[in-house]
């Protein structure tokens, strides 16, 4: 017996083990199709959550009576168990993709409507009126203003939503659709060790890939919150190197840093 | 539109109710499922915040637990600890990972709410001549109440959907109405019992934001707001 689990290539899958590395060779276009499978149900449903949610969230800003029912509506939504809520969708859609990612967009409607809400509230009174004041019609003040202003907001709700979104993907495994899910629910099913962890250690990698993604995008796009870390981080008394060249890079790099630290933990 | 009416009956049929496998003993099991995992997360993450809190240390840890909680699917824990060692003591494998997922909002709220708890107010307190433990329980505490419930709200949603998920590697919990109907192409038995399991939820929710507001010591205080702004 144990000389198969030290030696013999077949050994870890004939011992049912956790970590195998016969099973990542064997079956890695398996483990390839679920991974893209589990990427497009995440990146649709996203994305199709941040096209509805944006109109919803300036629509209850700009009218107040639409507040509390959008809000009041997505929390319900938010409530149901995921389980429940691919159950409830069945009837509508069968067993199909949609009611994995009809599911996910409501999940992360929620998520998204109350960050663009949180962003465009924090909009100060004094840009939006200095606009007003130069001009600025109710359209553009909402595109070039009030929207770039909301932006961080918005991403760090696409942040959430995304990271969510991938780790409840494998729930669709019930409906046939869930990407990673599918390899963790036939491996429960057939008492696969290996694949279930296999497939549950991607799920988890894909979710923290995709968070520092988006915190890239996130830095990238607004520029202005890393001018001021940067400052902070000029004035910061431990610097050696002075307020000078050197320093400046090396601020958002840390902080890229701590964050890693942070998803990993 | 077939469905709805199949549904209807689904529940309406007195033998779904009853017996063995049936709505009641799966509500009871979802319900005790619930009960014990929260009494046990909370047992665990308020003290523990609460002194973090106090403390003022350990506030990465708190927040980025939330974050990494966010991470790890729910349905990976609860079969991998249902195929590993754990899952030869019955309940224990689903009770680890329901705890698991109800502890990151329970923690983060309740260290929040003492770290947050109006330093003037806290100054004061300590300026009186309180210890730490009274100022612990007569001044922190209170402040944080509100957000502790809103953790132990956020938590007990939180372990009614993992309880539902801990029917797919054979827990018990209505779920299992759901994956059994799933089992049997009974389309109208998944969807009964998703209404039961969404119904249940939105009723936990409700129930503790009304406890929430009920056990706010502050809220026979009036408005102080203007005055502090």
């Amino acid at each position: 017996m144990s000389s198969v689990a030290a030696g013999g290539p077949q050994g870890c899958l004939a011992q049912n083990e956790w970590l195998c590395g016969t099973y990542l060779r064997t079956r890695q276009s398996e483990l390839l199709d679920a991974t893209v499978e589990h990427i497009w149900i995440t990146a649709l449903s996203v994305t199709i959550a941040l096209l509805i949610a944006l109109p919803l969230a300036v629509a209850a800003r700009r009218w107040r009576a639409a507040r509390a029912p959008a809000l009041g509506v997505t929390t319900v939504l938010y409530t149901i168990p995921s389980l429940a809520m691919f159950a409830l969708l069945l009837p509508v859609f069968g067993l199909s993709a949609a009611v994995v990612v009809t599911g996910l967009v409501l999940y992360s409607l929620t998520v998204l409507v109350r960050n663009i809400l949180a962003g465009l509230d924090a909009v100060p009174a004094e840009a939006r009126e200095a606009a007003q004041g130069m001009g600025y019609g109710p359209g553009r003040l909402l595109l070039e203003v009030e929207l770039p202003l909301a932006l961080p907001a918005l991403l760090a709700g696409v942040r959430i939503a995304t990271v969510t979104a991938v780790s409840l993907t494998t729930i669709g495994a019930i409906v046939g659709y869930g990407g990673l899910g599918n390899l963790i629910y036939d491996g429960m099913e057939s008492y696969f060790k290996a694949q279930v962890l296999t497939a549950s250690a991607i799920c988890v990698v894909l979710a923290i890939v995709a968070d520092l993604l988006l915190l890239w995008l996130q830095r990238a796009l607004t520029p202005w919150t890393r001018v001021r870390t940067r400052k902070r981080a000029a004035r910061a008394p431990s610097g050696p190197s002075g307020p000078s060249a050197p320093s400046a890079p090396s601020a958002p790099s840390a902080a890229s840093a701590q964050d890693l630290v942070g998803k990993a933990g | 539109m077939g469905i709805f009416g199949d549904v209807w009956v689904w529940l309406a049929t007195g033998s779904h109710w009853t017996g063995d496998g049936g709505v009641l003993q799966r509500l009871g099991e979802h319900i005790y499922l619930t009960g014990v995992c929260l009494l046990l997360s909370c047992a665990i993450a308020l003290p523990l915040a609460l002194w973090l809190g106090h403390v003022g240390r350990g506030g990465a840890l708190a927040v980025n637990l939330s974050n990494a909680g966010r991470a790890v699917p729910t349905f990976a824990v609860l079969v991998l600890l249902s195929m590993g060692p754990l899952g030869k003591y019955g309940d224990w494998a689903t009770i680890v990972a329901l705890v698991l997922f109800a502890l990151p909002p329970l923690l983060t709220n309740a260290y929040t709410g003492v770290r947050e708890a109006d330093r003037e107010v806290v100054e004061a307190a300590r300026g009186m001549g309180m210890t730490g433990r009274q100022l612990l329980r007569q001044v922190e505490l209170p402040l944080a109440l509100p957000l502790i419930m809103t953790g132990v709200q956020t938590a007990a949603v939180q372990l009614v959907a993992t309880a539902t998920l801990a029917a797919l590697p054979g827990g018990g919990g209505l779920g299992r109405l759901i994956t059994a109907g799933f089992g049997n192409y009974d389309t109208a038995q998944v969807v009964a019992g998703a209404l039961l399991v969404a119904v249940l939820a939105l009723l936990v929710e409700r129930t503790l934001t009304l406890a929430e507001r009920l056990l706010d010591p502050m809220r026979r205080r009036p408005a102080r707001r203007p005055t502090s702004v």
